[in-house]
């Protein structure tokens, strides 16, 4: 359900197939750069009610679902 | 001495989104002035504008590009684009060899309103990252440099109204002193937004009218404050003998530019026009044409103070020859572009340049006997013209005035 809706903010993003993206998907692949990561973060915390910073490590699509899962569990 | 040609052009504006179209509507004497869209008006006592029509940036730039951009650099890179298109110097120039010069009056305001808005109703963490890079005035500027890889002087002018003509005139020195051998010049504006027409209404600027055929009257003893619109202007400036090498379709020369400053108050014009005058002077200097073979594209705002201050500036400038010249001002058909206006009314200068059509000044029923120059009133007018000025004065007291001849 996260993952899903970070793929369907990352299709919009870059007016991508959605279909084209899956967890292991790197963010830099997209050609998306570091302002297009911090409104998709602003967009998830109004999404899921959640405090998420971002940062180098959380480089996949897969990475950022595991961590916005984490935030929406705690 | 280096001379400077125009290679290129486009146009985004209330009446007409490509050159090709504005030529058409500015010779028909069409108005683009109508009841404001872009947002409710309903509680305002300043109801019509010059608004663009049918520009539907997601469908030209893609969705991503849209929505990160403002729409003053959106409109921006679409008359740069088929300015670039014309000039066909994509790939036939050294990348650090050609520029940009281009400005706006007020930048991303429609952006800064609202971020203001986040800021004040969610908080500072919601504030869009992209918020200063799509508002500042500069972006523009910075856009097209990426978009057509100008690796040479880029640089934004502001000079309110003037802004677009200073830009012109900027680049134009830029060539002729050696800088750059192409240089991208013009100005955008996308300001039709509630903030901003508070604002200039406020300091007495805008016209309260609501039938818009009786709204913009340059010149017209009628005439009660400016029109507010929006669009874009762009030329592609080019040392004579670069554009001669490649072949290049040169469309006209950049003969003059004057820019002065009136040093006198914040938005009043010095009535005495004495550098209003020196602007044109400047221009014209260089150019040497008889009066009855000049064009000039005024700025011709319709505010009372505008207008009575240009007259009298041509009047300084030209003495009694200020009757024989062709004058209109087009913003009675468009509005005032504010920072675009003086690019798209220098492309106006050169199209009647070019075409040998002086455009009208419409909407012109009333004559104003202190105002006794030939306004070109409501019909366009052929004429052998020889030289074209295109005049913009601005908020600040900048006069700019860009010269253009027939090569």
């Amino acid at each position: 359900m996260v993952q899903e809706k970070i793929i369907a903010m990352l299709a919009e993003a870059t007016d991508t197939d959605a279909a084209e993206i899956t967890a292991d998907t790197k963010f830099a692949d997209l050609g998306i750069d570091s302002l297009d990561m911090t409104e998709m973060a602003m967009d998830l915390e109004d999404e899921f009610g959640i405090t998420l910073e971002m940062s180098p490590e959380l480089s996949t699509v897969g990475k950022l679902t595991e961590a916005v899962e984490k935030l929406v569990e705690a | 001495m280096r001379r400077v040609v125009i290679t290129g052009m486009g146009a985004v504006t209330p009446i007409g989104n490509n050159v090709a179209e504005f030529k058409e509507a500015l010779f028909a004497g069409k108005n683009g002035i109508d009841t404001v869209t872009h947002f409710d008006v309903s509680d305002s006592k300043w109801t019509l504008a010059g608004e663009v029509k049918n520009f539907d940036a997601a469908a030209i730039f893609g969705k991503p590009a849209a929505k990160n951009t403002d729409m003053f650099t959106l409109f921006a890179m679409a008359a740069a684009d088929e300015a670039m298109e014309q000039s066909g110097l994509q790939g036939k120039i050294e990348s650090d060899r050609i520029g940009v010069c281009f400005g706006s009056g007020i930048g991303g305001i429609e952006t800064l309103c609202t971020e203001h808005r986040n800021l004040l109703e969610k908080g500072s963490r919601k504030v869009s990252p992209r918020f200063v890079p799509k508002m500042i005035y500069n972006i523009a500027a910075g856009n097209l440099a990426i978009r057509y890889n100008a690796n040479g002087p880029c640089t934004a002018v502001s000079t309110a109204c003037a802004t677009g003509a200073t830009a012109i005139g900027e680049g134009y020195r830029t060539i002729l002193h050696g800088y750059a051998d192409a240089m991208i010049c013009g100005g955008s504006e996308a300001a039709i937004n509630a903030l901003c027409m508070a604002g200039f209404g406020n300091c007495q600027a805008l016209s309260t009218a609501t039938d818009k055929d009786n709204a913009c009257m340059p010149f017209d003893k009628r005439r009660n404050g400016f029109i507010m619109a929006e669009g874009a202007g762009v030329m592609i400036l080019e040392d004579y003998d670069h554009a001669v090498a490649r072949g290049a379709n040169i469309i006209a020369e950049v003969c003059g530019y004057g820019s002065t400053c009136d040093a006198h108050h914040v938005t009043a014009p010095d009535p005495e026009a004495k550098y209003t005058a020196k602007a044109f002077l400047d221009a014209y200097a260089d150019c040497g044409v008889p009066a009855e073979k000049i064009y000039v594209n005024a700025h011709g705002t319709s505010t009372p103070l505008n207008d009575a201050t240009e007259t009298a500036a041509l009047k300084r400038a030209f003495g009694e020859d200020a009757k024989k010249l062709h004058i209109s001002s087009t913003k009675s058909m468009t509005g005032h572009m504010l920072g675009a206006t003086g690019a798209v009314e220098a492309i106006a200068a050169v199209l009647a340049l070019t075409e040998g059509i002086v455009p009208p000044t419409i909407n012109y029923k009333e004559p104003d006997p202190e105002l006794d120059l030939d306004y070109t009133p409501n019909t366009a007018v052929k004429a052998d013209l020889e030289l074209a000025l295109s005049s913009n004065l601005g908020f600040g007291g900048h006069n700019a005035v860009v010269a253009f001849k027939k090569v």
